[in-house]
């Protein structure tokens, strides 16, 4: 099942995708574009930890000039860069170069502290869509990646669906692409992570504690591109859905 | 993990660099690979949840790990949030403020974020107190001093500072708005002292009751 949370007529509401419509919690049924997409996650008591990898696919890291890394490269975002689907983010005045990153993103189900590879998959929940912007203008070498890079206001996309673990048979079997309007810019499959989901859950959990509904932003594969004030950017994972967002320029 | 009232449920922002003292200790390297350049922005990391742990509580330290780093620090905790804020304003969004122990296992390089290093759990003392605006006044004026089984190892002065506390709400909320609950730490001291398993760290500001003492004890973690 893929489950949504929405927006709709002054309330916020758990809903479900229904042959092409929502099914509330109370019983409605509403379309696509009557409500407001919200990051598919369901409130927790403690900020939720957002972790994101870097560099996690061979030929993304060789497209920005890197080795593979021999250890996963991992920096946190903060909640509140999360909106949902069929928003927009915003370009700073000024920049250079903004791209979008369509990444798998893993949401986590139970408690998870030192989990070993082979049992990693009972700790997750279900599965998103992420798209992890990045203003490459503001990089510098101090834990890089920054978060002036990273953490910013409307600059990680989530959803619109999370689905189910009993939906997705092999999450290191889904094809990935993005699409600026409309045209193919990326593609890949997460089969190429270098690090892959079972060994990022237990190479976190043997130091930190992931609680429910935490996330992992499992990377990037190669093919991104600069986007302008205007440009629909769809990031869209197999089996999961296809997030569309919309970059506007700063007010 | 029970700190209600003395946090409320933000995201808890670290800044590297921002002491003179620690700034001092780096500049030599700035320019060298892999930095090839002093900062600009704040240098922030993120202290998950995980890390959080109440005064009085036992923080684990791993097996391995003989001596971890002691970031004692002041928290900044919002209140209105902040986007875009003038520092002549930025102090009227912070609703009080918390001694913080932002515990890291030592690294020497900063390149990289430091996840592996600061997220472990436990690693944030967090309390006892939670001090208004009112009673701490200038947030910048303060010393904190840090013992470890009582003998003073470290006096951080907060007015040393590069960015004080109004100029760092302004420059971070450029770029990210601080919501309410969200919390900055000031920064840290250079030279940080080290401590291990079965010692006691008590943090507190000198002549300001209403930030109480923060302690916490080291203890082995499970192998």
């Amino acid at each position: 099942m893929k489950h949504a949370r929405v927006a709709c007529d002054g309330a916020i509401h758990d809903a479900t995708e229904n042959n092409g419509r929502l099914l509330l919690a109370d019983g409605r049924f509403v379309g696509f574009d009557a409500v407001t997409w919200l990051p598919p996650l369901a409130p927790v008591p403690w900020p939720r930890t957002i972790l994101a990898l870097g560099l996690n696919y061979a030929d993304h890291a060789k497209e920005l000039a890197f080795k593979a890394p021999e250890e996963p490269l991992v920096f946190i975002k903060g909640e509140g860069s999360l909106i949902g689907h069929r928003a927009h983010t915003v370009r700073p005045a000024g920049v250079d170069y903004m791209h979008y990153e369509c990444e798998l993103a893993v949401v986590i189900g139970r408690t998870a502290k030192k989990v070993r590879r082979d049992d990693a998959y009972d700790f997750i929940a279900g599965y998103t869509v992420a798209n992890d912007y990045a203003i490459r203008d503001y990089l510098e070498n101090w834990y890089r990646p920054n978060l002036r890079v990273k953490n910013r206001d409307t600059c990680t996309p989530l959803g619109p669906w999370l689905a189910d673990t009993a939906d997705i048979a092999n999450p290191m079997n889904l094809a990935l692409k993005t699409t600026v309007n409309g045209h193919i810019t990326q593609s890949g499959h997460t089969r190429d992570m270098i690090f892959d989901v079972p060994y990022l859950i237990e190479y976190f959990s043997s130091f930190m504690t992931l609680n429910p509904g935490d996330l992992i932003l499992t990377g990037t594969p190669d093919g991104v591109v600069d986007c302008q004030p205007g440009d629909v950017v769809v990031t869209d994972i197999e089996g999961i859905g296809a997030l569309v967002n919309t970059i506007t320029a700063q007010p | 993990m029970n700190l209600s009232p003395v946090l409320a449920a933000g995201t808890v922002y670290g800044v590297l660099l921002n002491s003179q003292e620690e700034w001092a200790a780096w500049a030599g390297q700035m320019s060298d690979a892999p930095y090839k350049a002093a900062p600009k922005a704040p240098v922030l990391y993120v202290k998950t949840a995980n890390t959080w742990s109440a005064c009085g509580a036992a923080i684990a330290v791993p097996v391995r790990t003989p001596q971890v780093e002691i970031g004692a620090s002041l928290a900044l905790v919002i209140g209105t949030p902040a986007s875009q804020v003038r520092p002549q304003s930025a102090l009227q969004h912070v609703a009080g403020y918390v001694l913080v122990n932002d515990l890291s296992l030592p690294h020497t390089s900063y390149y990289r974020p430091p996840v592996k290093y600061k997220n472990l759990d436990g690693f944030l003392g967090i309390g006892p107190r939670y001090a208004t605006p009112a009673e701490v006044g200038d947030p910048n004026r303060l010393q904190l001093e840090v013992r470890v089984d009582g003998h003073l190892q470290q006096t951080l002065d907060l007015g040393q500072m590069l960015r004080p506390a109004a100029q760092l709400i302004a420059d971070v909320s450029e770029f990210m708005t601080l919501r309410h609950g969200d919390v900055l730490l000031l920064g840290l001291g250079a030279h940080r002292p080290l401590a291990h398993a079965g010692q006691r760290i008590e943090i507190r500001a000198t002549g300001l009751d209403a930030l109480g003492v923060l302690t916490n004890t080291l203890v082995e973690g499970a192998p």
